[in-house]
This record gives C-alpha cells, structure tokens and sequence, in this order.
C-alpha cells in the first residue's frame, strides 16, 4: 500500500524527468517592497545603501547598509502571526504571499496540502527579537520572558510560519547557512519536486539588523565600515573594502512543470542546473577553484554549455582576494566566454543579505530575461578584472540562461543555472 | 536515474551519561538516566531547573585549543562525535576525493548559549538596547550563524563537496541526515558526514520553555523527571550532545572493505500546518512521513521491528505519536516494540534526532532493544509497548525512527539491516 492510499492526498510519481520551475516571485527589498519597486530600481541602477537607523544602531561602528523601510507587515499579514514573529519572518510571511498572488496560486490550487512544501534559508534568525528577550530575561527576570520566544528566534520560524499560514503541509526544509545557502534552498526546493512534490514556496529573508545582531557581524573581516554609501561596497575595483549588509529577501514559487502548466501558470524560469562545494571560511583564494566546480557542476547538471550562459549574477563579494578568484573561477569555468559575458551584481545597490541575496539576484534574474535588460551594478565604474562588469545604465540584452553566483562567510559555494520559461513546449 | 543504497559505516556520539558510543550504548541498555539538577549555570528561580548535561572536557577529546577557542560548545560536541564517526568508519579523508565528499549538519538553536553569555557583557547585564560592541568577545560572529556548524565539521575533516546545516527544530537531527541520505542516494557525494549538535542548556533557552511549560518541572526528582509515555509524565527534561553518522554509497564502502552496520532505508518530512507548538491528536502528518519513508524503503509497516519514538514527554507529543504509529503500522503497532532514549538523555533539540538514530544504528548492531527509562503507569491513551525499564533482546532488520518538531515539523527515517531485501533501492 501506497502513502497516498494509506494517508490520502495526492503526490505526484517520483522521477529526474519532473523539473523545478519558477512561476511565482515576492521581493521585499531595500529597494521597496514588491517585485515593482525592486525592479525599477534596479534597472535604473539604483542604490538604497545608506546609514544605518534601525533603534539603537546609531552608534555602531557599522556605518552603511541596506535598510527595507516604509515595510508595514500588517497590510498582507494577520497580527496573530506578526506578534509571535521576529521582523525577518514579517518579511517571509510578506514576500511568500506576494509570491503566491504573483504565480496566481490559489486556494484552488492545492490538490493536497501534502503537495505544497515550504523551503527557507536563514543565516541568523530573528535577532532583533531575541535582543529583546534577552533583555527581559537579564534586565527583568526569567518570568518576563515571553511565551513566543522559543518560537520566534529560531532558524524555522519562517518556514513554520509560512507553512502554517498558507496550510502547506508538504515537505518543509530549513538550510541555516550563510550566502550561498540561498541558492542551495532553491537546490533543496527542487530536489522536493523531483522526488514528488508539485509545488514548493521557497526562498530567504533576512533581519540583520538589531544592534545586538550587528555587534554579532562585526568580527566578519569582509564587513566593510566605510561611512558613505557610495564608496561602502565596491566589488570587481580596486578601492573594494568589503560589504555592506542588508535586510530583506524574495520568496519563489517553485513548481513542478507540468503541474504548472495544467493549472494554466506562467512558467517563467526553469531552475536547470546546481552544484555546491566548500573552501573553508576566509580562504577567498581557494574559493576559485571550489566555486569553479560550482560552476561547472551546475552547468553539467543543466545541460548547458559555458557559451549559452548570457549573463553572471555575481558573487561580488567586495574583498580584493575574493574578487580576483570569483573573476578567475569564471575564466575556469566558462573559459574565453568569462570575458564576453556580461557579469553583473545589483546588490551593490541593496546591500548583501547574507542566506537571501544570492535568492533576490534570482528573483532578479527571472525579472532581467523577462524584460530583456541586465541591470548594472551601482557604485561600480572602474573595473579591475577581465570581466565585462555591466556598470552605470542598464544593458538590452535577450538573456535565456543566467548563472548565479553565492559564496558564504563561512566558506560555502554555490552556482544555479537558471534557463527563461520552461523546457515542454507548452 | 537510479537512486544508490546508502550504507552506515561509522557513528560518533556525545551524549549526557558519558561521551562516545560504548558509555552511550552503556547507558541506553542499561537503562540509566543522566538528568540531573542543572550545574553549567545557576538555575534557581526557573520552573525547570533540571537536564541532562554532558560532563565534557574539550581538551580530554582530541580538540587543540585553537579550534575549542573558537568553536561554541556544541560545535565542539559535532567535533569530537565526528572523529569518533571518521574513525570507527575506518575512512581515510585524505585518501577519498574531497570534493565527494559531504558534511551536512543540524541545530536547532545553534550558538545561543555563546549568544546569550555575550549579550550580557554588551548589554551590561541587559541594562541597555544600544549595546556596547567594545565588550564583546572574539569570535562571536561563529556564534552568529549555525552555519558554523557544518563548515567547522568540514574544516576539521577537509571536506570540499557539498555542507549544509539543517535547523528543522527540533527534527534536525533526522532532516541532516535525511539530506544526507538523498545527496548519497542521488550520487552527489560519496560520503558524507550527517548529524547534529545542540548545547541549550543555558538561561534563555530555559527561560523560554518555562514560558510555555513545555519542560518538566520535577526538580525534586530530576533521575526520574523525563518520563515519556508514563501516566505522570509533565514536560520533556532538556538535553545536550551530538551523533554523527558517516553515509556512504554501499558500492564505495563495499569496493573500501568497510564494515557496514545498515542501510538508510526511507526518508521524508511533512509539515502539519497546524501550529509552531501544538500537536494534533490523529497525527496525520506524522503518519504521512511514516508512510511515505516505507515507500521509499519499498516496506509495509509490517515489517518494522522497533520503533526508536520521539517520546518527548509531554502529554500532547505522546498522544499524537501514539496515534501516528498506529495510523501508519496497523495492528502491527501493538507487536512493535516503541521507546524513548529522551527518558535516559533528556531532549536535545536539534540534536537528538542524530542521537536516536545512533541509537537505533546500536540497537540494531546488538539487536538489543532500549528501554523507555521511568515507564510505570500506562496512560490510556497511550497504549503500545513502551519497553518499560529493561532492554530487551530482538530480532530487528527494519527499525523506523520518528522526530516531531516546533515549526509543525514531522519526520520520519527507516533503517534496514545490510543485505535485507527492503534495503534495495
């Protein structure tokens, strides 16, 4: 006897030939909140780094990053969830039901909760609310600790959350990891649909930004303390003195193509490929030759050769060392066409939300292919790389199959192949 | 694409009763409890002030001073328990191909006790939201993610393919080596390291059970406060420690000559979508993991001989368990075995799933059966076959291991005896 017939519900047959795309995309952005106002600012290469003003971070040694404001998350969620709820999970609960509305994912839709599974990666969790019960505790006593901490801080929140809400009952998962963690959700979502899921809601959202949290960060080398946002994070040039955090994240509705497809969706992108290796935290050097096989493996995994790739959402992480091997690992990987394809980081514009930019540069990605423009990389002019960085106004460009990049703080790479639309004829 | 049968062939346990394999199996078929009143920190003016702590020295287990410096306690617990793995797998890293090889490890909170002991000094006693950074210690930003957690493993051992941590809650532990099992099954790695650490003993995790009194408050009696599936049970018993497995394609532990103890057999996870806290009483969700990691295993419930239970103690967990395992075995529940190693050392949250699983690894190398400690009076409710008190010797080819967790978390993992046909897949 089956689950299926033991349990009830449906769930599709297990098999390689069920492919992951994406048909749905909910940003909450230092940009602005929403797929629009993220867009058009990054087009327009925009930038939204400035000083840090979230309550008690005035005085940190940490001048420049990328703060979501004019966020209310009472306009798409139920207090009931907000209360119980650190603000990086405001941000999930947000950017999933955005992404549901986007792909027209409905009630209607669900064919059996079991089929709809939820994947989120956190780097750090609910930080701002953890500071403050830890205030109660040490300043008040243990009585005065409340009854949603042991919930609110913890890295599952957000996948809880976002699982209970919505009623999806399907395969839940949480990678707690740093950067390049959110492309290996995105993996972790697709692995889901292989095995026989039809639907997946995934993706990172950050909160960083609590004074505790950024006392937290500041033992990172990488962590730039330049005091203007114009010279805070400068990857691929030589005045490159780190990165600027940020806050904020996308969520994905991933789904199983022909699933997609029956219930009439937009498939929009076909995440095709992923490989992810390790180099140790801090060894940027060694990370060339770790995110080359990211790359290749992706690649290999996508079916695609390194001349089909029309556009790099890069790493970026700043760091002189870590630049050159990022630069290197393209000339690795891709060969002569490292130096004829555009690379971009719009998270220049944003600031890096550790486990959530690389699934932002995604989002942007799918956004980029569709409206045919490869947006710049704000703050960056003179490149110190055999890169073709796309810099200044954004670029016309037809891109069908997008590469991007993540490396981790503490020593993670990974690469994800992203090909326009789907793979069936539809 | 043909998925590959994954082999056990190495563990490595840090738990409360005495660190490494044989004082864990020691205690476990024993059936001795290490929980005890709290000594790592004071826990006057707490509901429960009682756990199962581990006596850990890291300098008396292989840690260099350098890398105990700058790793948190339960990263130094993954540490040791994955020497212990590496070795008694006989895997030689430097020999394998590093870039197919894994690490993938699970938290649940990670490095909140190193959190919680430097918010202090900053917030000057939590006096002040707008901390002071100057006060802070180093290394705290390895505290600051759990992806720590994973990337020291990796570190240590020179691992270079793929690393994840996993904070599933409190099924971490089952869901690191879920993702193992698939990473292996898939052929994205040959080897990997799975398993998960936990060190939660400190104010503000028990602090924050207190809140919702999910912890047991029998500090007058803390050898026999963790009472799983008795009558008169009243809260889980904190716990600390780590397990990990080392999995590895069968083929490439075959063609090495290492010994394997069982296969991963199933796998899978569903939420409940209910609540982050409560259970429901049909246990629906939980069932449905059970099921579908049978069919992954190609079993019936049948053929289950043991079932290693999330058995957390408190009223809810045990009732919706009960029911799960009824709901997805049948009839069979009632011949089957259950019990819960929570009872000997306490719940380790994000831990203990790698724990059990160890455990069930144990039981089946010595097809003995461990004991659900403090069983004496039935509840109702819960009406299966506990394994009061004593271990007890039995035959056991397909043993399922069972995790329930805050986030509605549900999940289940099936081992199967070398060479047993429900194995193949």
């Amino acid at each position: 006897m089956s689950a299926r017939q033991r349990t009830g519900g449906r769930q599709g047959t297990a098999g390689a030939d069920r492919r992951a795309v994406v048909t749905g995309l909910g940003v909450v952005s230092p940009h602005g909140v929403g797929v629009e106002a993220h867009w058009k600012a990054t087009a327009d290469g925009a930038s939204s780094l400035g000083p840090v003003t979230r309550e008690g971070c005035e005085g940190m040694p940490l001048r420049v990053a990328g703060e979501v404001r004019g966020f209310d998350a009472a306009e798409t969620v139920e207090e009931r969830y907000l209360v119980q709820t650190d603000r990086f999970t405001h941000f999930a609960l947000s950017a999933a039901e955005f992404a549901l509305a986007d792909a027209r994912f409905g009630r209607a839709d669900v064919t059996s909760p079991y089929s709809v599974g939820v994947v989120t990666a956190a780097g750090s969790g609910g930080g701002e609310f953890g500071q403050r019960e830890l205030q109660n505790l040490w300043g008040q006593g243990s009585r005065y600790v409340g009854p949603y901490q042991s919930i609110a801080w913890f890295y599952a929140a957000s996948t809880g959350q976002v699982s209970i809400r919505n009623d999806f009952k399907g395969p839940c998962g949480v990678v707690a990891a740093d950067e390049a963690g959110g492309l290996d959700a995105l993996a972790h979502a697709a692995l889901a649909v292989r095995g026989g899921t039809d639907t997946v809601v995934c993706g990172a959202t950050e909160a960083p930004l609590a004074p505790y949290s950024i006392v937290c960060q500041l033992g990172y080398p990488e962590l730039s303390r330049a005091g203007e946002p114009d010279r805070a994070y400068r990857p691929f040039t030589e005045t490159a003195c780190g990165f600027a955090p940020a806050e904020g994240g996308a969520v994905l509705v991933v789904e199983e193509e022909r699933a997609a497809l029956e219930r009439g969706a937009d498939v929009r992108a076909t995440v095709a490929g992923h490989a992810a290796t390790f180099t140790g935290p801090g060894r940027w050097a060694e990370s060339r030759e770790g995110l080359a096989r990211a790359i290749a493996g992706a690649l290999a995994e996508a079916g695609c050769r390194p001349e089909e790739v029309d556009v790099v959402f890069a790493d970026a992480l700043g760091v002189p060392e870590a630049d050159r091997a990022e630069a290197l690992a393209l000339a690795d990987a891709l060969g002569a066409h490292a130096r004829r394809v555009p690379v971009t980081a719009p998270k220049t514009g944003t600031g890096r939300a550790y486990c959530a930019a690389p699934v932002l540069d995604v989002a942007t990605a799918v956004l980029a292919m569709e409206h045919g423009l490869i947006p710049p990389t704000p703050h960056v002019s003179e490149v110190c790389h055999d890169l073709d960085v796309v810099t200044g106004r954004a670029r016309p460009a037809e891109p069908r199959t997008a590469l991007v990049l993540g490396r981790g703080l503490m020593g993670s790479n990974s690469a994800l192949v992203l090909r326009q639309g789907g793979t069936s004829p539809s | 694409m043909t998925r590959r049968r994954v082999a056990v062939t190495g563990i490595g346990v840090v738990a409360p009763g005495g660190i490494g394999v044989p004082q864990f199996w020691g205690l476990l078929s024993d059936g001795r409890t290490a929980t005890r009143r709290i000594s790592l920190f004071d826990p006057a003016g707490l509901r429960s002030q009682i756990a199962a702590e581990c006596d850990f020295e890291a300098s008396e287990h292989g840690l260099g001073l350098a890398t105990a410096q700058r790793s948190d306690r339960y990263v130094q617990f993954a540490l040791v328990a994955a020497a212990e793995a590496v070795r008694d797998a006989h895997l030689d890293l430097g020999r394998e191909d590093p870039w197919r090889a894994g690490a993938t490890l699970g938290t649940a909170v990670g490095g909140t006790t190193r959190l919680e002991h430097d918010y202090v000094l900053v917030s000057e006693g939590g006096s002040r939201w707008d901390v002071d950074a100057r006060r802070s210690q180093p290394h705290l930003e390895r505290a600051f993610t759990p992806a720590t957690l994973s990337s020291a493993v990796a570190e240590e051992f020179g691992v270079r393919g793929p690393v994840q941590t996993v904070s599933t809650g409190c099924t971490s532990g089952l869901d690191a080596v879920g993702y193992a099992y698939h990473a292996v099954a898939e052929g994205r790695v040959d080897v990997c390291l799975a398993g998960a650490a936990d060190s939660p003993i400190s104010p503000i995790t028990m602090a924050c059970f207190d809140a919702i009194k999910a912890t047991s408050p029998n500090n007058d009696d803390p050898a026999h406060a963790s009472r799983p599936f008795d009558a008169d049970r009243n809260g889980f018993v904190m716990g600390e420690g780590a397990a990990v497995l080392v999995l590895e394609d069968l083929e490439h532990a075959r063609a090495r000559g290492a010994d394997v103890y069982c296969e991963i057999s199933g796998y899978a996870t569903f939420g409940n979508a209910y609540h982050m806290t409560g259970l429901t009483k049909e246990g629906l969700e939980m069932a449905r993991a059970i099921d579908t990691a049978l069919d992954m295993a190609r079993l019936d419930g049948s053929a289950i001989d043991y079932v290693n239970a999330h058995g957390s103690g408190t009223q809810q967990n045990d009732r919706h368990e009960t029911a799960a395992v009824k709901r997805s075995l049948g009839e069979h529940a009632y011949a089957t075995p259950m019990s819960s190693i929570k009872s000997m050392v306490g719940h380790s949250l994000g831990a203990i799933g790698s724990i059990e699983l160890a455990a069930c690894v144990l039981a089946m190398a010595h097809q003995v059966v461990p004991p659900t400690a403090n069983y004496t009076t039935p509840d109702p409710e819960c009406d299966l076959d506990y394994v009061p008190r004593e271990a007890r010797e039995r035959t056991l080819r397909h043993v399922l291991s069972v995790g329930s967790g805050f986030g509605g978390f549900q999940s289940a993992v099936v081992l199967s005896g070398s060479g047993s046909e429900g194995a193949a897949r």
